[in-house]
């Protein structure tokens, strides 16, 4: 595109959502031209990602060092596959989720709407910047600049109940990367004298299991954005922000930033050979398992509906740091594809449940007995979306699960095959109800709302965003094939 | 006991440097007294002039002028550094005696123990 | 020019000093203000050539008067003393802008003249500690400085200024006297004042062990860590920085403690080298500790202070821990972690004061509780307060982090693990203590005196600014901060090993 090669082209998507922040900072005045500033800057962001693509399949690695903040310690980028693949994840929906924004701040006449867009901005940025960090330093950094400038988007309401969120989601990110991430970094660096991301991993070969395993539970406790329990619980406390940040930062970017870099930290540092070796990751394997079904029934008892997906997004990143400890390539790469099929069906029900509360008000589940016949599309792409978060075809969920499953079985860990099965049918007792109350029950008879669907601007992302968990079932090929250097991938 | 206190008259002059030294710091802890703890800070400082003059005297010997009829001289640099001391050690006084004067003018009193308690009624 | 130019290291300190005396003789606060702008301004010059000699040519030797050391008294610029230097006038020179409306709104009119004289005399006196290589010498200039600085402090327009000025006039006159105490009983070993050549003579392995010299250690290192505000010798810091001058907190923040750790430094390893400092006395045992202790203690009483200065100065007493931590290890990675913090934490707490001087100039008020709902009245003002505070905790990106990492790889070497954890887990107090303010200024409603509150004027503005651009600078391009700090403590380290 335009002519950039492909490091002009990648160091400008990590530029581009800073600048664009900047110039909607300068146009509070106007709120067209800001919301007009947003759009530009999502689209040329997503332009700019998607025109890496087509060189990154064909095998191009484009790789900057920018300086080296402390020896052996540069700021670099480097695109493969795996941070390509989150990156379009992210900039794409950071399209959708904008238009859905303008129509949500708007309805709802929110106050502060430039910080909002701006944070928002910053936010995607670094996002960005994780995906194509080259070493863990760089992606540290943009790990910590993406707590930090989400913080003011979940305290956005700016009572009580967000002051609290806040400082809940704010300690427990910064504290679990300060205390357990960095250290992690830290014996990284030391014993291998390298942070930068290789195929094979980077820590020396033949290091003693334990070890591994204690680095492993550093780094999987330590990337705290992946909410593994027990320290899952700042993502139910994020939820007091405003729907269009659960949906893009909550489902999306923020926590699949923490479950990306568990995929990274595992294919690059650890290596799967020394993973899997002595068994130093089989702990993880069965902690994350425990997630898996512990979130799900945590789910079930939720009757505010964004707690409820809350937890359910806690279950569903539990299935990629599921797939890292099982390490094999059809679990990794099933892992990675997960990222992006739950990205498309999470962000749908969040839509949803945002494009409900600004219609009708609602945010509790008993509260919403036939709103499916108000609100006929939006329950319907609920239900889509529910589908696809199950895993039933033809929507893409079904996929990643399925890998996941096979890699599973691959690695000896048969039992794992049961939990995903478990698993799916908790998936189905928390979100299929829903949409069975919205069609199928009349509503409550002190129920004199009268309301209809949400705004368009809030509608049209719902219905591409529920297309899309169609799309990628067939689409999954074309990932598969965007993965495969992952694993096949062998140094000399 | 006979080499102890010839050991003792031999140092006598580190024997009153330390006296003065401890005697000078104890008041300044002990003491609530603004003005009493400035007269402990000045015999501390004072203990340090002696603990430089002292030794450098050596007896029988002169300044150091450079004529046949002295062989033994005095190392005259330790006066000449305690003279620069006694400088500060005045500028230390008179700036704290002055800071005692502006607080008896704001509190009324130059007893520590009065002053704190004035400051935690506020 | 060349004849000025070997003339630099004295000018360094004769400058500020000859300025001090002028700026006496101005009649108003604006000129001399002007006057001392001026002389500040030419500090950072002087010091930024003798760095770029220094780096060109190595170490400077200058002879007072002529007279050769060590009978002479000896200005030396080696590539520590160099940096601190640069350290000090730099953030003494991009102090100035701002001083105007801060000292002009917080000191009556005909005493701003005296304030200025100070302010240069204790320049001229954090100049000289650092230039000279005469133990007496230093004494003499930490004199000159402390007495400055008692009377900075005392011109706070609170009563209780006073009372933490004669607090300090104390307890630092004592930390001085200790000082002279040991430096006398070094010379009475060694007969020499040259800082250096007291150095080659105690290598002689005869001198080792006497015990004159380990009590020599034991007086000079209480004495300064009292002016350095070890823990716990740091009881005069909280209320001298709380109650001082808005300008006075700043500039003593960033720079006297600094200072002092340097002296802390030199002695340690130029002086009595790595073998007495660290195997024969457990200079270690003890630092690691007590900084330990800062890093906890001092953080956390800063979570539970209203008075935001105050709060600022606890935390300075914990930042402090991190540099007496990094010269405990004793290994080229802690130490150089100590030597860049140095400038790391001047530049952010410097910053940080002085966003609470902007607050005090617009507010008259720094409580906790009289700044609900500032953040969107002082936009740019908080902002400051709050990438300072980020560099505070050390996240990545800012100035804070390049130093933590170093101290920590410095742990890592020696083996000791819980210490890395420490450190990180210290780091997250800070977190607690800036979210703090930061909640209060977003989250409550804004009392009528902080409706009116705007930024600050642009003079007032942009010094922080830069300051806090600094800060992230030296986040990312370490070369002048963490590069010339790495090499510096090659030289201490492997000159006298």
């Amino acid at each position: 595109m335009l002519g950039l090669s492909p490091e002009t082209t990648m160091l400008a998507a990590v530029v581009l959502p800073f600048i664009g922040a900047i110039a909607i900072a300068f146009l509070h005045r106007s709120p067209n031209l800001r919301e007009a500033a947003t759009l530009v800057t999502a689209v040329l962001l997503a332009a700019l990602v998607w025109s890496l693509a087509g060189p990154v399949m064909a095998g191009a690695r484009p790789d900057v060092a920018l300086i080296e903040v402390v020896p052996g310690l540069p700021l670099a980028f480097k695109v493969e596959p795996l941070g390509l693949m989150f990156a379009l994840v992210a900039s794409t929906l950071w399209i959708v989720n904008s238009i859905y924004s303008i129509g949500y701040m708007r309805a709802h006449d929110e106050p502060r709407q430039t910080t909002f867009y701006v944070c928002f901005a910053i936010a995607l940025g670094s996002a960005v910047g994780l995906a194509f960090s080259r070493n863990l330093f760089t992606l540290f950094l943009f790990y910590e600049l993406l707590t930090l400038s989400t913080y003011p988007l979940v305290t956005h309401n700016g009572d009580r109940k967000a002051l609290i969120g806040g400082r809940i989601y704010l300690m427990l990110l910064i504290g679990s990367s300060m205390v357990l991430l960095l250290p992690a970094i830290i014996v990284t660096a030391f014993l291998s004298g390298t942070t930068e991301f290789t195929a094979g991993g980077i820590l020396p070969k033949g290091l003693d299991a334990t070890i591994v395993g204690l680095l492993l539970a550093l780094y999987a406790f330590g990337i705290g954005k992946a909410a593994l329990m027990p320290l899952h619980f700042w993502l139910p406390s994020a939820m007091v922000a405003p729907t269009p940040v659960s949906a893009l930062l909550h489902a999306v970017a923020v926590v699949k930033a923490g479950v990306f870099t568990v995929l990274k930290v595992v294919i690059y540092v650890f290596g799967v050979e020394t993973l899997t070796a002595g068994g130093a990751r089989d702990w993880l394997v069965y902690f994350a398992s425990a997630t898996l079904i512990a979130a799900s029934l945590v789910a079930l008892t939720r009757q505010n509906l964004k707690a409820r997906l809350a937890y359910s997004t806690v279950s569903q990143l539990s299935y990629v740091v599921l797939a890292a400890a099982i390490a094999t390539s059809s679990s990794l790469i099933g892992g990675g594809m997960h990222i992006v099929m739950h990205a498309a069906g999470k962000i749908t029900l969040f839509f949803c449940a945002g494009a409900i509360y600004v219609a009708a008000h609602k945010t509790e589940i008993g509260e919403l007995d036939g709103i499916g016949r108000r609100m006929p599309v939006t329950m319907a792409a609920f239900f889509i979306a529910s589908l696809s978060i199950i895993g039933l075809p033809p929507f893409g969920g079904v996929w990643s699960k399925w890998l996941i499953g096979a890699g599973a079985l691959d690695a000896g860990f048969a039992f794992v095959v049961g939990v995903l099965m478990v698993s799916s049918l908790l998936n189905v007792a928390y979100l299929l109800p829903i949409v069975g109350r919205a069609f199928f029950l009349p509503p409550k008879p002190d129920d004199h709302d009268v309301h209809g669907e949400a705004p368009l601007a809030c509608l049209i992302p719902i219905v591409i965003t529920a297309t899309l968990c169609l799309v990628l079932f067939f689409a999954a090929g074309t990932i598969e094939e965007l993965l495969r250097p992952l694993v096949t991938a062998r140094p000399g | 006991m006979r080499d102890a206190i010839l050991r003792f008259a031999e140092h006598y002059n580190y024997v009153v440097t330390i006296f003065l030294m401890v005697a000078g710091l104890f008041i300044v802890i002990a003491r609530g007294n603004m003005i009493k703890k400035l007269i402990g800070l000045s015999v501390f400082q004072t203990s340090v002039y002696l603990l430089y003059v002292g030794p450098s005297k050596i007896i029988g010997g002169t300044a150091p002028i450079l004529d046949p009829a002295f062989k033994v001289y005095t190392n005259p640099l330790p006066h000449v550094l305690i003279l620069t001391a006694i400088v500060v050690g005045v500028a230390v006084l008179s700036l704290g005696l002055a800071l005692v004067v502006r607080i008896k003018e704001a509190y009324g009193t130059i007893e520590e123990d009065e002053i704190f308690a004035q400051e935690t009624d506020e | 020019m060349s004849a000025l130019e070997s003339q630099l290291p004295i000018l360094q300190v004769i400058v500020p000093l000859v300025g001090a005396v002028l700026v006496a003789l101005m009649r108003g606060g604006r000129s001399a203000w002007a006057v001392a702008l001026v002389i500040t301004w030419t500090m950072p010059v002087i010091s930024i050539l003798l760095m770029r000699k220094v780096l060109a040519t190595g170490p400077i030797s200058y002879h007072l008067g002529g007279w050769a050391p060590p009978i002479g008294i000896e200005y030396r610029v080696d590539l520590l003393a160099a940096f601190v230097l640069v350290l000090v006038s730099v953030v003494g020179a991009a102090l100035m802008p701002f001083a105007r409306r801060s000292v002009a709104s917080e000191i009556d009119g005909d005493k701003q003249v005296w304030f200025y004289t100070m302010y240069l005399l204790c320049l001229a006196g954090l100049l000289g500690i650092t230039i000279t290589a005469d133990a007496f010498n230093l004494f003499v200039f930490l004199e000159i400085s402390s007495l400055a600085t008692y009377v900075l402090i005392a011109l706070g327009r609170d009563r209780r200024a006073l009372l933490a000025a004669y607090q300090y006039l104390i307890m630092g006159t004592i930390g001085a006297t200790f000082y002279v105490i040991g430096v006398g009983l070094l010379y009475l070993v060694t007969g020499s004042l040259n800082i250096y050549d007291i150095a080659s003579r105690l290598a002689d392995p005869a001198m080792q062990n006497p015990r004159p010299v380990m009590a020599a250690l034991a007086f000079i290192v209480v004495g300064i860590s009292l002016k350095l505000a070890l823990f716990p010798l740091h009881v005069w810091l909280p209320g001298a920085y709380a109650h001082a001058p808005s300008f006075a907190s700043a500039f003593l923040a960033g720079t006297a403690t600094k200072v002092a750790i340097y002296v802390l430094i030199r002695f340690a390893f130029s002086v009595f080298g790595v073998a007495i400092s660290f195997e024969t006395l457990p200079l270690t045992e003890v630092l690691v500790v007590l900084s330990l202790a800062a890093m906890f203690i001092a953080s956390i009483i800063a979570v539970f202070e209203t008075n935001l200065k105050r709060m600022l100065a606890y935390s300075s007493l914990g930042q402090v821990g991190y540099i007496t931590l990094g010269i405990a290890l004793a290994n080229t990675q802690g130490l150089t972690g100590g030597i860049v913090h140095l400038l790391n934490h001047a530049l952010m707490k410097t910053a940080l004061f002085m966003a609470l001087g902007a607050i005090a100039y617009r507010l008259g008020s720094v409580k906790l509780d009289a700044i609900a709902g500032i953040g969107r009245r002082m936009p740019w003002t908080m902002a400051v307060f709050v990438l300072g505070g980020m560099a505070l905790v050390g996240v990545p990106g800012t100035a804070g982090f390049v130093s933590k990492w170093y101290l920590a790889i410095g742990a890592v070497e020696k083996g000791w693990w819980p210490l890395v954890f420490a450190i990180l887990i210290s780091s997250l107090i800070a977190v607690v203590y800036v979210g703090r303010v930061v909640e209060v200024a977003w989250f409550r409603e804004p009392s009528p005196a902080v409706e009116k509150c705007t930024d600050p004027p642009l003079s007032m503005l942009i010094p922080m600014l830069v300051l806090t651009a600094a800060t992230i600078y030296f986040g990312i391009d370490t070369e002048a901060s963490a590069g010339m700090a790495l090499k510096a403590a090659e030289t201490l380290l492997g000159g006298l090993k």
